[in-house]
């Protein structure tokens, strides 16, 4: 009998099923839309982020940056130095080529024991150190300068140029350089590529000359496994290859070699740039961001939750927008379908007065009555919810085919020195410019949407029935008899 | 049997109070075919409660067998309308999204009875009440007569003792009128009922053995 009423009510009162069911298919749809959209978002900003960062970091700590104090004699990166000697003389043109072996500008570096301070800090489950640095090559052909035959009024340095004095020609490429513990593969940048030729650094290889090299890079600077790469002067032995997790994303640096050996070219001996931190789980961020902080006052320590407020451009506006608009929007929307699932079984019950009434008069008890109509607005709701599922899933299909792109940049947060593919690096002060990616905006159909789908759905036909049906339960067997008009 | 002593019925409409049944001592044979009649808002009705166990008096004891029905509680009186009693109504109240067939299944729905139990019983019902071919139309399908013969095997598909109708022919013409009646009395002959009809029409009360008159809540026996 339940069955059969039920049907017969849904079929026989088709324009109140109908209402129902869209209000309630509309806000399921837009429910599953705007929760799509949100966790592409979130996947996107996570893909930047990842590939900067490592996978399983949840907390980054570095230096706050200082101003370089006054008369530091150890120059920067722009500056070389030739003695005489140095370069082979051809035809009246002296070759030269010169590396050096910085920290990334705008970062720098602390003393390599604060691992071990955070290692300490309850709730840490790993932690890795890295060194961010920047080869700098300089390759230029001068005029050959003589003894005896330099200028009356004293050596007057070249002005850089191919047209400059003496006619000499000389060029500037750099790229990133990331020293890692290579025996740390679980937290840390390396954790987030994908190795795509040779191997990855392995614990074997402190104090080695061996590089691991992002793919792109090595590309547009014509190298590859088993040949070698120059760092400082020294030439490192290519291992692998790797690339960003993701297509659209760039990796933490151009070329990877063993912390110990970074250091020791860089001169910036027990030194490190960032420390790469692992909660024990997600919970204890907080208090790990903050024993962190306490333990190390002069560094800055920032979770993955500051990282993702780092990532600009058109993605955070989509982040933003699906976060504020989004969110409130569908939860109105919801909200209004729940009412009007309320309001039509609640008229539908005053409606049915005397139905109900005679119902009781012949014998139904209320919990039969009450379960009849809970019934009938559970299916409205379960109808609305399978509509608003078919809808939802739409709206992502056009989403994805539409495939929106969102420009994603990682602007400096004092960390790994985010590089692209250096052959168009700035020389000079862009040193910390932001990465940029275009990410193809993705929305992801999760079990948990449709889960949440029908778990609405169920929600607002039982709120309704709960209502409807209470309203039933009250009236009296007498109300058969109330006579008609 | 029915046995009312001193049921007094009153509602509450805001400070005044409305006496529908004042002091009501009345005993009713199994088996009889009792008509009530009287003047509109007389109490009629609220009498027809009161024998139904519809609602309980104000104060007074009414007994149905062993049962008294002023003192059971709501559960205990549904279980007693769905087996004991039997109601037709003046305006059909039949469920307008069901065929006639499951109408008179809803009767059936209280007693935990078999899909197919259920389904046959009520083809009987509805073959008694000259309707075996109507079992699939909704009731908008059906004439007034015809509504109101579903009504009536619904009120009987359960075999109760007693059939309660209020104003059953209220809303049917002459002709129909006479054939409801004929029906009605012929179950009322045939399965030994006890049968009470509130009517405003004398032909009808005039059929049958006893007539009550019920007039500001105050009940006389009519000679
Ligand atoms: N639920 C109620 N609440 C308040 N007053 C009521 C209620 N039901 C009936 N009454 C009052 O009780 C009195 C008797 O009503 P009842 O319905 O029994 O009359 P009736 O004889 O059946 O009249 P009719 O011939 O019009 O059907 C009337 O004055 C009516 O207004
Ligand atoms: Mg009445």
């Amino acid at each position: 009998m339940f069955i059969t009423y039920l049907r017969r009510e849904l079929a026989g009162r088709r324009k109140q099923t109908a209402i129902v069911a869209i209000g309630m298919a509309l806000a399921i749809a837009l429910v599953i839309i705007v929760n799509a959209v949100s966790s592409g978002v979130q996947l996107a900003q996570a893909t930047v982020l990842e590939s900067v960062y490592g996978v399983g970091t949840d907390i980054t700590v570095s230096q706050t940056p200082t101003a370089p104090t006054a008369g530091d004699t150890s120059g920067g990166p722009q500056r070389f130095d030739f003695g005489a000697a140095d370069g082979t003389a051809t035809d009246g043109t002296t070759t030269v080529s010169r590396s050096r072996l910085n920290a990334t500008r705008g970062t720098s570096t602390f003393d390599s024991t604060a691992l071990a301070t955070v290692t300490a800090v309850d709730n840490v489950s790993g932690a890795s150190a890295t060194l961010a640095l920047e080869n700098t090559t300089f390759n230029g052909a001068l005029p050959t300068f003589t003894p005896g035959t330099a200028p009356a009024e004293g050596a007057t340095p070249p002005e850089g140029g191919p047209d400059g004095a003496g006619g000499s020609s000389f060029n500037v490429d750099s790229f990133s350089v990331l020293g890692l513990d290579p025996a740390d593969e679980a937290v840390g940048p390396l954790s987030a590529v994908t190795l795509t030729d040779g191997r990855s650094l392995t614990k074997a290889d402190a104090g080695a000359h061996v590089a691991v090299l992002d793919s792109s890079y090595a590309t547009s600077a014509s190298l590859a496994t088993g040949g070698t790469v120059a760092i400082a002067g020294t030439d490192f032995t290519i291992v692998g290859l790797v690339t960003a997790a993701s297509a659209d994303a760039a990796t933490a640096a151009n070329v990877y070699i063993p912390l110990d050996v970074a250091q020791t070219l860089s001169g910036l001996t027990g030194q490190v740039s960032n420390i790469y931190v692992q909660a024990a789980s997600s919970t204890d961020i907080a208090q790990v961001q903050s024993d962190i902080g306490k333990a190390l006052p002069a560094t800055t320590v920032k979770t993955q939750a500051d990282l993702a407020s780092s990532v600009s451009g058109s993605l955070s506006s989509a982040s933003d927008l699906v976060k504020n608009l989004g969110l409130w929007l569908s939860l109105i929307v919801l909200a209004a379908a729940f009412l009007i699932a309320v309001l039509f079984t609640v008229s539908g019950v005053t409606r049915r007065t005397r139905e109900f009434g005679t119902l009781k008069a012949i014998g139904w008890s209320n919990g039969k009555i009450v379960r009849q109509v809970a019934g009938e607005s559970l299916v409205q709701g379960l109808i609305g919810g399978a509509a608003g599922i078919a809808i939802g899933l739409l709206g992502i299909l056009v989403v994805n085919l539409v495939a929106p792109t969102l420009t994603a940049g990682t602007t400096s947060v004092a960390a790994a020195g985010p590089g692209g593919p250096g052959a168009g690096r700035g020389f000079g002060g862009a040193a910390q410019a932001a990465a940029t990616s275009d990410i193809v905006l993705t929305a992801p159909v999760t079990v948990s949407v449709i889960l949440i789908a029908v778990g609405l759905s169920v929600l607002g036909g039982l709120l309704a029935g709960a209502i409807g049906g209470w309203r039933a339960s009250r009236l009296r067997p007498a109300e058969a008899l109330r006579s008609i008009a | 049997m029915y046995e009312l002593t001193n049921v007094t019925k009153k509602y509450d409409q805001g400070k005044r109070s409305v006496t529908a049944l004042s002091n009501v001592t009345l005993t009713i044979p199994d088996g009889q075919m009792v008509a009530i009649q009287g003047p509109t808002g007389g109490g009629k009705s609220t009498l027809l409660q009161m024998l139904g166990a519809l609602d309980r008096p104000t104060a007074g004891t009414v007994h149905l067998g062993e049962a008294d029905l002023s003192r059971l509680g709501d559960g205990k009186l549904g279980v007693i309308r769905a087996t004991k009693i039997g109601f037709v109504f003046q305006g059909f109240n039949l469920i307008p999204t069901l065929t006639a067939q499951e109408n008179v299944e809803t009767a059936l729905a209280p007693l935990g009875l078999g899909h197919a139990d259920r389904r046959s019983r009520a083809a009987a019902a509805l073959e008694a009440v000259g309707l075996g071919d109507r079992g699939g139309h909704l009731p908008a399908e059906l004439s007034g007569g015809q509504q109101q013969r579903v009504a009536i095997a619904r009120a009987l598909v359960k075999e109760p003792a007693v059939l309660l109708a209020d104003e059953p022919t209220g809303n049917l013409d002459e002709g129909t009128r006479d054939e409801i009646m004929d029906l009605l009395e012929g179950l009322w002959r045939d399965r030994g009922l006890t049968l009470i009809v509130v009517t405003h029409d004398s032909a009808v009360a005039r059929r049958a053995q006893r007539r009550l008159q019920i007039k500001q809540g105050v009940l006389k026996e009519v000679a």
